[in-house]
């Protein structure tokens, strides 16, 4: 076994220190190490999308990057994203749309979109549907993702419903 | 202010937990002191266990222990049989069910052969990989007919072959319907296995308490009270030394009841023995093998008929693929068995099958459970009688529908609740108009299709029923309580895995008490809340736990009408629950709020008369007699690639009718939900193993689950036909919308790809093997 290193980062703006074996995943590191429980883990092989966090703003997926390469850098979950009392807009438009049932997959689809949206603020419905086909949902048929999405993009870009 | 909930689209009271990451799931429980386990499991499907080498293994620094069967010792037994056969006359049935550990032999890839606690799963892993296990291979057990054929390997060594099951089930006359016939269709029919694919494996963490002497269970079970009492039971605890949580959990479908998985069996054991908690999750690969499945069957099917096209009769004999064990007895194929009659008028039914065990996973009930099957049967049946005798395929199906007088209707077979299969009540020929009408049936037929064909387009119909029992016994309870803060607490003992329970029961209570949905705080899943019960699964959550809640609900009302008649010296009569309070009807200015109520419910002074309690609280139960049916027609619209053999589907239309509705906006969420699982199940999504049992696509890579590219936008409708069981008139509809669609894909690929001669007799389909299967027909 190789020995640990330490690394610093900061994670939803927070400064975080470990000391982590190289091969600890960086989807480990922050269930386990830092706590942020947010952060599901559907396959471990890159597919689901389940694991997806932020890194310097990208959306990436965190089982299929070791802690150590996080070294440094900034890293953003699900709960950096807003409150049970005070819901990011596209949260907000996830539960109006009943865009989640079990919730599992949520806070990975979440953080694809984060970033898609301020690439792509006014999507059509098959510009969505492009952005979430690489997570996997197994409750919702998506239908209503798609639309908490739309939903949510109007609302970051201040419309009215 | 009107306090009714009831249909409205309520939004959900789990949402923000979920939303922003702070619900706990399983694997989100992380305790001081915990150990993780790493199972080493077979890569054999079938084959003698010589020996096992542990020594490298317990040499692994941060290892804690290795525990083989031996290991075990007393605690070492089969798990128990979770469903006994029903009460037919004849049956015949081998219970053989999975053990914690395998012992001598191991019968399906994955099979649990020894566990490895260590301080980390990474170092678990570690020493996974270097136990070595000598085995004997012997021939594995894959075709279902092969299976039952004399020579083949037995893999219970003490049943004479590979049967598990025989059963046979009838009404009325089939020879005397087959002699009358005007025509009789023959067709050999397969549903192939798939896997439910929760996106959240399974885990649990055993937290044994050795001062408290209590023993705690996170487990990702819809059945956590079950679970509860066969823990105590096998650990000689009492029931109420163990708790059983089962937190959020990230999708159920079916396989996360099975009692008991082995991992259920070894972890709990594991904490009593090392005094710590212990954890297991499993991870993608591992649910490819030791979660259980379903879904392969081969049917013989005949059907007689009219000239015009009225059902005489139908026979049926199928082979199940039990996979190595069977605790849950014969609940998938008897669904089959008894899904099949659908929407329809069947006067004479014989059916009869075989479950036959195979070095498989296990099969046990996934989202429809056996209703596909027989489904898939009875409307591929009725689409090659319309194309035999000329009808059209909504027109046989509309002459077969049983008339709305025919309810309730008892088909004289037993189903799986071991009541005889009898629907409570239905109107089916509206479901049907109004997906022919949503989809536009008359004028694709007429003007749409021949137009894109001109085109050189294929583009198809299709239209399928069914019928789902839902919500079936023994019971469920709960528990309501007005707190002195005005809020309301609910507790109950099934599970939740999505389906919005926290939010819809709210509703069921918000319509008896007058009070805000948000006001009320559901619990489910936690048997130290409530200990009584059954667990979620055959669409019964609405049915049976909520009708349990109504009832419970119900009687808190009845409390806080005579207090309130007391107080406000009034007669009940004349009170309402508006707005969290209770007030003479039409003077707001004697409003009582609730929470006061409760407050004087409870004095601190004072005596509780004899034969009252205290508080604003209710228990109650609900067991309802018999299942609920409820009913509903699928139609679709597909543009099939006449070179790609890809699938393209353009409408989705689901009409159903599961009663009264609580909430919309849930209930299209399960049908949408459910669709998608059947899109994967008829077009994407196939376990395939080799001749070695060997499972050649054990990951998501290679097990194609439906993306949002896949899944088209889904048209639903309701219409209400209450169930007379029920006091709220609901039936479930979990499983609705993944029943029909294998049988629907088949016919509108059919339609589309417009040679009449060229039929689909088996599901999962997939663009190679449509194409393959378009070749062997050209031949
Ligand atoms: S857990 Fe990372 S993609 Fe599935
Ligand atoms: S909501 Fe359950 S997997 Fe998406």
């Amino acid at each position: 076994m190789t020995v640990p290193r330490e690394i610093e980062l900061r994670v939803n703006g927070r400064r975080i220190r470990g000391v982590v074996e190289p091969r600890l995943l960086l989807s480990d590191f922050l269930r386990h190490e830092a706590d942020l429980t947010g952060t599901h883990v559907g396959c471990e092989h890159g597919v689901c999308g389940a694991c997806t966090v932020l890194l310097d703003g990208e959306a990436v997926r965190s089982c299929l990057l070791l802690a150590v390469q996080a070294d440094g850098r900034e890293v953003t979950t699900v709960e950096g994203l807003g409150t049970p009392e005070a819901l990011h807009p596209l949260q907000q438009a996830f539960r109006d749309e009943h865009g989640l049932q079990c919730g599992f997959c949520t806070g990975g689809i979440l953080m694809t979109l984060v970033p898609f949206l301020e690439r792509c603020p006014d999507p059509t419905e098959d510009e969505v549907r492009h952005a979430l086909s690489g997570n996997l949902c197994r409750c919702t048929g998506y239908q209503n993702i798609v639309d908490a999405t739309l939903r949510g993009a109007r609302a970051l870009r201040g419309e009215e419903e | 202010m009107s306090t009714r909930t009831f249909g409205r689209r309520v939004p959900r009271n789990e949402d923000p937990r979920l939303l922003t990451g702070q619900a706990l799931f399983v694997d989100d429980v992380h305790l001081q002191g915990m150990a993780h386990v790493a199972f080493v499991r077979s890569p054999y499907a079938h084959a003698r266990i010589l020996s096992v080498d542990l020594e490298a293994a317990r040499e692994v620094p941060g290892v804690v222990s290795v525990v083989t069967a031996d290991d075990l010792g007393d605690y070492w037994q089969p798990g128990p049989l979770l469903v006994p056969p029903p009460p037919i006359a004849g049956c015949v049935f081998h219970p053989r069910t999975q053990v914690p550990l395998a012992r001598d032999k191991v019968r399906h890839v994955g099979e649990a052969v020894v566990a490895i606690v260590a301080e980390s799963r990474y170092v678990a892993e570690d020493a996974a990989e270097l136990v070595f296990v000598d085995y004997d291979p012997l021939p594995a057990v894959v075709d279902l007919e092969a299976a039952l054929e004399p020579d083949a390997a037995r893999l219970h060594d003490d049943l004479e072959s590979n049967l598990a099951a025989h059963v046979v089930q009838r009404k009325g006359d089939w020879e005397q319907a087959r002699t009358d016939a005007h025509a009789v269709i023959h067709r050999r029919l397969i549903y192939d296995r798939g896997t439910a694919a929760a996106m959240e494996n399974r885990g649990i963490v055993a937290h044994w308490d050795p001062r408290g002497q209590k023993l705690t269970l996170w487990d990702t079970t819809q059945a956590p009270i079950p679970i509860r009492n066969g823990v105590a039971a096998m650990l000689g605890l009492s029931e109420n030394q163990v708790r059983v949580i089962a937190p959020f959990i990230g999708g159920g479908f079916g396989p996360k009841i099975m009692m008991f998985y082995p991992e259920e069996m070894v972890i709990p054991w594991l904490s009593v023995q090392l005094g710590r908690p212990v954890k297991w999750i499993e991870d993608r690969q591992e649910n490819f093998y030791a979660t259980t499945q379903e879904r392969g069957q081969i049917h013989e099917a005949e059907m007689a008929l009219t000239e015009d096209g009225h059902i005489l009769g139908v026979r049926d004999v199928f082979l199940h693929d039990s996979g190595a064990y069977d605790p849950y007895g014969l609940t998938v194929p008897i669904n089959s068995q008894c899904t099949l009659l659908g929407l329809y008028d069947v006067p004479a039914y014989e059916s009869e099958f075989r479950a036959v065990f195979t070095s498989k996973p296990i099969v046990t009930p996934y989202r429809g459970a056996g209703r596909q099957h027989g489904v898939f049967v009875m409307e591929r049946l009725l689409d090659a009688a319309a194309r035999e005798l000329g009808i059209d395929r909504a027109e046989i199906r509309r002459r077969n529908l049983l008339s709305p007088d025919a309810f309730p209707h008892d088909h004289e077979i037993i189903y799986q609740d071991f009541t005889p299969l009898t629907y409570d009540s239905g109107n089916y020929e509206p479901i049907l108009d109004l997906a022919l009408e949503t989809i536009g049936y008359e004028r694709f037929v007429s003007e749409e299709q021949p137009a894109a064909r001109a085109e050189g387009r294929h583009l198809g119909i299709g239209v399928v029923g069914y019928v789902e029992g839902t919500g079936i016994g023994p019971y469920e309870g709960a528990r309501v309580q007005v707190e002195t803060s005005g809020r309301v607490s609910v507790v109950t003992g099934v599970g939740t895995q999505g389906q919005g329970h926290m939010t819809s029961f709210a509703q069921v209570v918000a319509e008896q008490l007058g009070v805000e949905v948000t006001d009320v705080a559901v619990v489910t899943g936690d048997t130290d809340q409530f200990h009584w019960g059954a667990g979620t699964f055959a669409s019964r959550g609405a049915v049976v736990a909520g009708n349990a809640i109504h009832a419970a609900a119900v009687g808190v009302r009845e409390k806080v009408l005579r207090l309130a008649a007391e107080e406000l010296e009034a007669s009940a009569d004349d009170l309402e629950l508006v707005a969290g309070t209770v007030r003479v009807r039409g003077v707001p200015d004697s409003a009582i709020p609730l929470g006061e109520l409760a407050a004087r419910a409870n004095p601190m002074r004072g005596a509780v008369e004899p034969g009252t309690e205290p508080g604003l609280e209710s228990t109650d139960y609900f067991g309802p007699e018999r299942g609920a049916t409820a009913a509903g027609v699928h139609a679709m619209v597909v543009e099939v690639d006449a070179e790609t053999f890809q699938v393209k589907i353009l409408r989705y239309v689901v009409i159903h009718d599961c009663g009264t509705v609580i909430n919309p906006m849930i209930l299209d969420g399960q049908i949408h939900g459910g669709v998608a699982q059947g899109i994967g199940n008829a077009f994407y999504e196939q376990l395939v193993f080799d001749e070695d049992g060997q499972l050649m696509n054990a990951s998501l890579m290679d097990y194609l689950l439906p993306t949002a590219l896949d899944v088209p936008r889904i048209e639903t409708g309701h219409l209400e036909t209450p169930s007379p069981l029920n006091p709220l008139g609901v039936k479930g509809a979990g499983e609705a919308g993944a029943i029909p669609t294998g049988a629907l894909f088949a016919q509108a690929v059919e339609d589309a790809l417009g040679d009449p001669a060229f039929e689909i007799r088996e599901i999962p389909l997939s663009p190679k093997r449509l194409w393959e299967l378009w070749g062997e027909w050209r031949e």
